[in-house]
């Protein structure tokens, strides 16, 4: 990819996509919040993992969300997504209903896969959403997806995301040789959180940066550096714009950050800079900027984090007051 | 075989004698024709015609944006065959081993059969895996194996094993109208291959034109009264052999399952509630697998229906050896299944 950096207002990076960017980080983080208060509420005495309104594993997000923020910006709802088993900032920067999503992931009848699925399964035919609990086995569907847009003779792309753990993966390797071999419109997406779990990324990773491994298969690839919304802003435009063109597929590296554990329980005992995450957290750094730029200012902060307040407490009202699936239909959705 | 009104189960019009390679190929070539979103991708697919002759002369009309060899990436090609089936193509995609399902299993029984559950009934996955199953020429522990047990296992895809020329055609053109996940394991000594040895019904008259059979319907291939054996793939071919033999001695009723998902557990009832007797033989492993289930079957419903324990046939829980002789004497052939039957037939 080139290294000259493109000019941000031809690739729609203006006051008002700025702002976009801010909102769409603001409202995964304060669903993200609102999910790990539901999860912890009724977990204990202790912390039992199959207690409660909202059960089982829960990874999140947080501080992750410039990756969706800045990739997502760039599609339209036409476009797929095969997403973690970290999925929750992507489903809602592409756009994925939130109180449906909220509604999945309290096991409910009226979720996303009628509560068959839970919060790493989460499946969206209406904006081509999905994600998988499967480390990098999302990779090869998007191949399928981006496939049948080129078959239908669209221009719509798909997206894949994986993490840094993720890119020692077989299914990444074949996913970016056959990407490349067939000029696939797919861009990868790695969200580098220095972690696989417990495994710090220089014990498991032989590549300082996974770009380089976009090159062993004759496609573009990115690292961005710093956490940084519109830096990944600028490289999705240029990965979205070259895979809509049929130019084929491209990759993007985001150094980003995990403020919280691999999941809810977590206690990151192996993790020696945890006292200093907080204090790389995305969202008030360009909060930051933004004011400085003058392009935010109270009011319209407060308008963005009370607008996504609301949106999250509809959604998680619906969630809470919609039924658990019958115990009798267990078994629907096996076969069409 | 002859082909009776009961086996033409939804074909026009007249038959021709094919192999069963190409009787399978027939069917892919009409859906192919028929519907655009179907296209066929594997390994050696294309210019070779697939390995076991599974796409021969497919490429030749199709072409190779519809006939597409694949990088060896099992868990690629598959993937991609699940996400185009996700927007609403119709993959036909070839794994060329069964054995070879570990490098790609996440894909199958992971995302394959289970999105259409998790997405709770949102999401359809209208796709064929086909994959070549079964030893019996030396091949080994990795290139032998039936497997259809372990894909049955795992919920969510519906498992088909074809033993005839006409029933290739007819599963496979079902498979590919259905809109679930299917697996179509097609066992090598039926295919007809030039290069392997045949059995004497791997050429057999087929219906021509659009012809459907339906899946999870097993199919009564020899009738009789005094044993019932319930078998799948090649293993139809060695039972028919022994009640072609033991005619006269035992009438010995043959059920082809056809499919393991569903299992048509009426066929089976209704032939052991007749007969009282029951042989199972199935190439795949004998423990927790097609042998077990079918007997299971019975025993469920009503123990007292059986006159005598049930006899299994099976690969007894051994890797496929290479060396004919201890291939041979893993397989179930034809001398297991006799002494099996006479066993069974002689209380």
């Amino acid at each position: 990819m080139t290294t000259t950096a493109p000019d941000r207002q031809q690739v729609g990076l203006d006051d008002e996509a700025r702002l976009g960017l801010y909102a769409t980080m603001v409202l995964a983080r304060r669903f993200e919040e609102a999910i790990l208060a539901e999860y912890h509420a009724d977990k204990g005495p202790g912390f039992d993992i199959g207690k409660g309104l909202v059960p089982g594993e829960m990874h999140l997000a947080a501080g992750q969300e410039p990756v969706a923020a800045g990739v997502c910006a760039h599609l339209r709802s036409d476009d797929a997504i095969t997403a973690t088993h970290r999925p929750h900032h992507f489903a809602i920067a592409h756009g994925v209903d939130l109180g449906r999503m909220a509604a999945e992931i309290f096991g409910r009848e009226t979720g996303l896969g009628h509560g068959r699925g839970g919060h790493m399964h989460l499946f969206d035919p209406e904006t081509h959403f999905s994600c998988s609990g499967i480390v990098t086995e999302g990779y090869p569907a998007a191949l399928g997806q981006a496939f049948a847009f080129v078959r239908h003779g669209t221009d719509r792309i798909a997206v894949a995301v994986t993490g840094d753990g993720g890119a020692n993966q077989g299914a990444f390797h074949e996913s970016l040789n056959l990407a490349a071999c067939w000029k696939l419109p797919v861009v990868f997406v790695i969200e580098d959180n220095d972690w696989a779990i417990s495994v710090p990324r220089s014990a498991s990773t032989a590549v300082s940066s996974n770009a380089t491994r976009a090159r062993a298969y004759d496609m573009p690839g990115v690292r961005v550096e710093d956490n940084d919304v519109e830096a990944v802003y600028l490289a999705a435009s240029e990965a979205v714009a070259r895979a809509r063109a049929g130019d084929g597929p491209s990759l993007i590296e985001v150094h980003t950050l995990r403020l919280w554990g691999h999941f809810e329980g977590d206690a990151q005992g192996y993790r020696p800079e945890l006292a200093e995450v907080v204090g790389h957290d995305p969202i008030p750094s360009y909060e930051t900027k933004l004011r400085s730029d003058g392009i935010l200012d109270d009011s319209r902060r407060d308008k963005i984090y009370q607008q996504a307040g609301e949106r999250i407490e509809q959604a998680i009202a619906f969630a809470k007051s919609s039924p658990l699936p019958d115990p009798s239909t267990a078994r629907s959705y096996i076969f069409a | 075989m002859v082909v009776t009104e009961s086996t033409v189960e939804a074909g026009l019009g007249g038959t021709h004698r094919l192999t069963t390679a190409r009787a399978m190929v027939e069917a892919i070539e009409i859906e192919m024709r028929r519907d655009a979103s179907v296209f066929y991708l594997g390994e050696d697919v294309g210019a070779y015609g697939g390995i076991f002759g599974s796409t021969t002369g497919l490429l030749d009309e199709f072409g190779p944006e519809r006939v597409i060899d694949t990088p060896i990436s099992e868990t690629a090609f598959i993937g991609l065959a699940i996400g185009a089936a996700v927007e609403g193509m119709r993959p036909i995609a070839e794994l060329m081993f069964a054995d070879f399902m570990g490098v790609c299993l996440d894909q199958i029984y992971n995302h394959m059969a289970k999105i259409h559950y998790e997405s709770g009934g949102h999401v359809k996955v209208p796709m064929v895996l086909t994959t070549a199953v079964g030893g019996g020429y030396s091949d080994g522990a990795q290139h032998s194996q039936c497997l259809w047990g372990t894909f049955a296992h795992l919920p969510g895809m519906k498992v088909v094993v074809p033993s005839t020329p006409a029933d290739a055609k007819g599963l496979m053109a079902s498979a590919i109208q259905d809109d679930n996940p299917v697996i179509y394991m097609f066992h090598k000594g039926v295919m007809g291959l030039a290069w392997m040895a045949k059995n004497s019904r791997a050429i057999d008259l087929v219906p021509e034109g659009l012809y459907t059979v339906p899946i999870g319907k097993a199919k009564v291939i020899r009738q009789g009264s005094d044993v019932s054996v319930v078998t799948i793939g090649l293993s139809v071919h060695h039972v028919l052999d022994v009640a072609e033999n033991l005619a006269g001695n035992v009438d010995v009723e043959v059920i082809d399952l056809r499919s393991l998902v569903p299992l048509d557990r009426e066929a089976i009832l209704a032939s052991v509630s007749k007969t009282g007797r029951l042989v199972v033989v199935d190439e795949d492993y004998l423990s927790f697998g097609l042998s077990g289930e079918v007997s299971a079957t019975v025993t469920d419903v009503d123990p007292t229906m059986l006159k005598m324990p049930v006899k299994r046939v099976a690969n007894p829980d051994t890797p496929v050896p290479y060396s004919r002789p201890l291939e041979y004497a893993i397989l179930p052939r034809q001398d297991r299944i006799e002494a099996a039957i006479r066993e069974v037939a002689s209380a």
